[in-house]
């Protein structure tokens, strides 16, 4: 699937991720899907990593909770969570693949590693025979 | 009796517990989901006891994290 995100939405990601260094950041997207196949995020969510670390993140329920029904109330599709790697690539990690347990979203990782070069990817995750498989997905940042 | 489950509205039996519209619904991986009730989250320990009233709002919220 492609997808993509408005410049201004990724900076706010970006700059979100680098405010809560050394810990990961994270949040949802939100969006529709278009009738061309392409699923557009519109908007993102910059939630509160209730563990505070660097090696975990767990949203928050109470601001997931307010998250969706302001998308609810904007006719927004939930579409998927984002969360930051401050140290680590931009892909999927054993933990983050066990606890992707929704077929249908989009998992963005935005990887800080090289503070210089960050690097923001989109996987689709799906439990298929009883073991998690990953897809890289197109991602495509759109606007100046 | 009328309950709102994911913004949508829906006439259910009365005295459905928790636990009950978790396996009415086929939620998947329900030990990942957390449920609020009037955005009130609900214990797990009191999903088979609780029963819903007429006119509550419930939302299930899969849990999301990960980590390195």
């Amino acid at each position: 699937m492609k997808i993509t995100i408005s410049k201004s939405e990724y900076d706010r990601i970006y700059k979100h991720a680098l405010a809560e260094r050394p810990n990961e950041a994270c949040g949802l997207i939100a969006g529709f899907d278009g009738e061309d196949g392409i699923r557009n995020i519109t908007k993102v969510y910059l939630l509160t990593n209730v563990d505070h670390t660097n090696e975990h993140f767990s949203i928050d329920p109470a601001e997931q909770l307010a998250a969706i029904k302001d998308m609810r109330r904007n006719e927004l599709k939930p579409l998927g969570n984002w969360h930051s790697h401050p140290e680590t690539p931009s892909r999927p990690s054993e933990e983050d693949k066990r606890l992707a347990n929704d077929s249908k979203a989009s998992y963005l990782i935005l990887s800080l590693q090289d503070e210089s070069d960050p690097v923001l990817n989109a996987f689709h995750i799906e439990n298929i025979d009883g073991e998690k498989t990953v897809r890289k997905e197109e991602l495509v940042i759109i606007g100046g | 009796m009328r309950i709102t489950v994911g913004g949508e509205k829906r006439d259910v039996d009365e005295a459905l517990t928790i636990r009950k519209l978790i396996e009415i619904d086929k939620v998947e991986t329900p030990e990942y989901v957390t449920v609020s009730v009037n955005e009130e989250f609900i214990s797990k320990d009191v999903f088979d006891s609780y029963s819903l009233k007429d006119g509550d709002e419930v939302e299930f919220l899969y849990f999301m994290g990960g980590g390195r």
